[in-house]
């Protein structure tokens, strides 16, 4: 799962990378520091996989008002 | 109303509660009996007038602060008690477990300087007609110190308008004396109706001149009276 910072949301962390980046001689015009969780869950079907973490996304990885998520999955 | 025994505040304690004895070092001095009960309690004592979730650093602030503490198995109870509108105050952690668990709005960020700041700091009593500020009167300023480093509070603006609207901005901090960059300059928000309260300062700190401050006093022990008073309508 990437979780995010809703855009518009100051995203205090992001403006110092940025900052970082930019002394370093980076031309970026906007950083923003968000969150990967990685998990495996015991299931060979991707659309159950799916859903069960949509449920983890909605219950816990992420607060609503403040973030956005997004998710990859892959086969192990 | 000295008749009746006083009113029993229950502090909540997580694993990383750090303020819990000073909370009820200070509701104790303020008339109120007080105990501390582990977040693995499924249930509050029967006696509980008042709930108290204190500061600290519950489970590490691992992923969002607050985020985890608000599954511990105490929380059903306390939120089953904010229902039946017991009074629930959530200092500095205890205000981010609250709006973690949904029982007040908005969301608490990391300080816009991304300092811990550690510092007293002036207040604006915004309602003064709640349970938690009935020792004040509006317009009133406090100095109460904050020790935070996820105190930027945030609603966006749609839910600032509403709550503008509704009246459940409780505590504002004064003009120019911001110290996160929370929206709006908010200290401290109310529910909907009116019996939970958060806030990032700590009252708790400041019940004695000889921290710097008694202001805090004016706020837990509007607790401890909306607590007593609680007890004699139930009598």
């Amino acid at each position: 799962m990437l979780v995010r910072p809703k855009p518009g949301i100051l995203d205090p962390q992001g403006q110092a990378v940025e900052s970082s980046l930019r002394h370093l001689g980076f031309d970026v015009a906007d950083a923003r520091v968000g969150r990967l969780v990685e998990v495996q869950v015991a299931t060979d079907d991707a659309a159950e996989a799916r859903a069960q973490v949509e449920r983890m996304c909605e219950q816990l990885l992420t607060n609503p008002l403040i973030e956005t998520y997004s998710i990859e999955l892959e086969r192990v | 109303m000295t008749d009746l025994p006083p009113p029993l505040v229950t502090v909540v304690v997580f694993p990383g509660s750090n303020d819990d004895r000073d909370a009820e070092l200070a509701l104790r001095r303020l008339g109120a009996e007080s105990v501390r009960v582990w977040h693995t309690d499924e249930a509050l004592p029967r006696e509980t007038a008042a709930v108290v979730l204190p500061g600290g650093f519950s489970y590490g602030d691992y992923l969002r602060c607050g985020a985890i503490a608000r599954f511990s198995p105490i929380m059903r109870a306390v939120e089953a008690f904010a229902a039946g509108g017991g009074y629930v105050l959530g200092i500095c952690n205890g205000f981010q477990i609250l709006t973690e668990a949904g029982l007040l709005p908005g969301a608490l960020r990391p300080n816009a300087s991304l300092s811990f700041v550690c510092r007293d700091v002036p207040l604006v009593v915004e309602r003064a007609d709640t349970p938690f500020t009935s020792r004040c009167e509006p317009g009133r300023e406090l100095t109460i110190p904050v020790k935070h480093g996820d105190g930027c509070w945030f609603a966006d603006d749609e839910l600032l308008a509403h709550l503008e609207r509704t009246r459940q901005i409780g505590l504002r901090y004064a003009p120019g004396g911001n110290p996160n960059g929370a929206v709006a300059d908010v200290a401290g928000v109310l529910n909907e109706n009116g019996n939970v309260f958060g806030l990032m300062p700590h009252p708790e700190h400041a019940v004695d001149p000889l921290l710097g401050s008694a202001d805090g006093a004016l706020l837990l022990g509007s607790l401890v009276d909306a607590a007593r008073l609680s007890l004699a309508a139930a009598v």
